[in-house]
């Protein structure tokens, strides 16, 4: 259950309450709000426990570092990795993909390999592969959307031939919400002999996330939008497979020896943690995970489905709204258009009522040209909304409609 | 900030009711302009004959803002010499952003985009036309 003052757990709330300017949150997809207990956790770190991690021969650098292993851990746990050495600590999920992209990619595929992709996927699941793909010359295909916004397996198993490598895909859409059946997806991608990879990017704050059940061997995730703080994410990578991994970034902390021009390296997961790790970050994650942990993934989902079941209902009586949302599965996301009143206005009108939604291409241009719009409004709901942010969202659109209404013509001379 | 500084009843006109909407067909000049933020698009054409506007019209789409911008400059350039342009661009520019004053004259219309200053995330929607019709002229 979620708790009705869940809230008053993040201060900004407050602040903009006490200012006399309530903030009304529907931009979680980008960004969610952080909790108390994360913010303090950073402080707790920074004024009680900071010494660089691995590599100090005293006490406190051995406290930082274990605080630091422990949140690795909590990591692995939180989404049922195999064994703490399968996270890598990112700078975000973007990150996270590129190092698959680079160290993985750049090294296996050969000229004519192909790699799957879908036609939902953020800019961070296709430009990476756009420069391997260059480099390299494998070719990129496309899971097909179908229209009620659920991949087309079909077109999958189609593509699927002994030149697929990897199959990589989003597991919730940044834009539609649809919860792709990664599991599925997976293993036929390991039929095929191909790995599959999953962008986690907006499963692991919303819903409870196994990797070993989805069997994939690389997921990602990104700290800043499960209410941990930005700049740090992580990447689960099945171990057999980092171990034969090149690195991504030289320096410090992922070498064993370094001789003037060859170095050998340090294991998985140090292999890719060049340079000093964002420590207060990932101790931060902690603190997130466990704060959703004790609040439970499998009420959130329950709660944010539900909610934005309701959400799509109510909008739906909106004047002129186009709703892109799967009918049979969603999370808190809802993308939508109006007619003749664009994103871009309805933001600012909505923004003048203290809400604060996203408007734009979300990062997924592809996808827009497909749902033929130029761009879309989002809302997006987390833990923290409930049914009266959706009705000041809906009311605040039924102005934005009758701001927009068809007027007399020639007011202009 | 008071939306109807924003939306005012010209600007919603000019939006639904677009002047110089279209491409012309064999242009002197044209240019394409793009804002990544929000995907508004924008293509401006020109007819230039002894360095002044004989025709201007932009075709594309995007925001209330953007479109109406455009709506209007289209109407503002035509009979003015490309310097007089280039000036009249870095006044708008100012007045958008709440710069210098209040705008003169010359601004015709376009005043009306005065309210744009007190909404800061939209400059870019204002100033995108502007910027294009800019890239046309130069080249
Ligand atoms: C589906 C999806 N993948 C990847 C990302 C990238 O996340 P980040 O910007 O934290 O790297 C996002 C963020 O918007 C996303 O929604």
């Amino acid at each position: 259950m979620i708790r009705n003052n869940i809230k008053s757990d993040f201060p900004i709330f407050s602040y903009w309450e006490s200012r006399g300017k309530p903030l009304i949150y529907l931009d979680s997809a980008a960004t969610t709000q952080k909790p108390l207990r994360v913010i303090s956790t950073l402080e707790e770190y920074y004024s009680q426990f900071n010494a660089n991690v691995h590599r100090g021969t005293y006490e406190l650098s051995q406290i930082a570092t274990d605080i630091y292993e422990e949140a690795r851990s909590k990591a692995a746990h939180f989404i049922n990795a195999p064994q703490p050495e399968s996270i890598i600590f990112t700078r975000n999920a973007t990150e996270s993909l590129n190092l698959i992209a680079y160290a993985w990619g750049l090294n296996s595929l050969k000229e004519g390999d192909e790699v799957i992709l879908s036609e939902m996927e953020h800019h961070s699941n296709l430009v990476p592969w756009h420069i391997i793909a260059r480099h390299t010359g494998a070719v990129l295909k496309f899971i097909r959307m179908n229209g009620d916004y659920l991949l087309d397996l079909e077109s999958l198993k189609k593509n699927l031939t002994r030149k697929t490598k990897a199959v990589s895909v989003v597991h919730v859409s940044n834009v539609l919400g649809t919860i792709n059946p990664v599991k599925e997806i997976t293993a036929l991608a390991h039929e095929a002999g191909a790995i599959s990879i999953v962008d986690g990017a907006q499963s692991a704050p919303h819903i409870p996330v196994d990797v070993q059940d989805i069997g994939c061997d690389f997921y990602a995730f990104s700290g800043h939008k499960m209410c941990g703080p930005t700049g740090i994410g992580a990447l689960y990578g099945r171990y057999d497979i980092l171990e034969k991994m090149e690195p991504f970034l030289g320096g410090g902390e992922m070498i064993n020896e370094v001789f003037p021009t060859t170095s050998n390296y340090a294991k998985p997961p140090y292999t890719f943690a060049a340079g000093t790790p964002n420590i207060s970050g990932a101790i931060g994650l902690k603190a997130a995970i466990d704060y959703l942990e004790e609040i439970g993934l499998k009420d959130i989902e329950e709660y944010e489905m539900s909610l934005g079941d309701y959400a799509a209902h109510r909008l739906a009586e909106v004047e002129g709204i186009h709703i892109f949302r799967p009918h049979t599965t969603g999370t808190g996301v809802i993308s939508f258009t109006i007619d003749n009143v664009h994103p871009h206005d309805i933001s600012t009108i909505l923004d003048s009522e203290g809400i604060a939604i996203r408007a734009g291409h979300h990062c997924a241009q592809p996808l827009m040209r497909k749902l033929q719009v130029q761009s879309t409004a989002r809302a997006s709901f987390y833990l923290y909304n409930d049914k009266s942010d959706v009705e000041a969202l809906a009311s605040a659109l039924e102005k934005s409609v009758s701001i927009f209404s068809p007027r007399r013509i020639n007011v202009v001379k | 900030m008071s939306l109807s500084d924003l939306f005012t009843e010209i600007i919603i006109d000019h939006y639904q009711h677009p002047h110089n909407h279209g491409l012309i067909p064999s242009p002197t000049h044209s240019s394409r302009g793009y804002n990544e933020s929000c995907g508004d698009d924008i293509q401006v054409s020109l007819i230039v004959e002894d360095n002044v506007v004989k025709d201007a019209k932009f075709s594309g789409a995007g925001c209330s803002i953007s479109q109406a911008s455009a709506s209007i400059m289209t109407d503002l350039v035509k009979g003015k010499s490309l310097d007089e342009i280039k000036e009249l661009s870095q006044k708008f520019y100012e007045m958008v952003k709440g710069e210098n004053g209040e705008p003169g004259e010359e601004m015709g219309d376009a005043v009306v985009l005065q309210g744009v200053a007190k909404f800061p995330v939209r400059v870019k929607c204002a100033t995108l036309a502007w910027h294009t019709l800019e890239e046309a002229i130069k080249k």
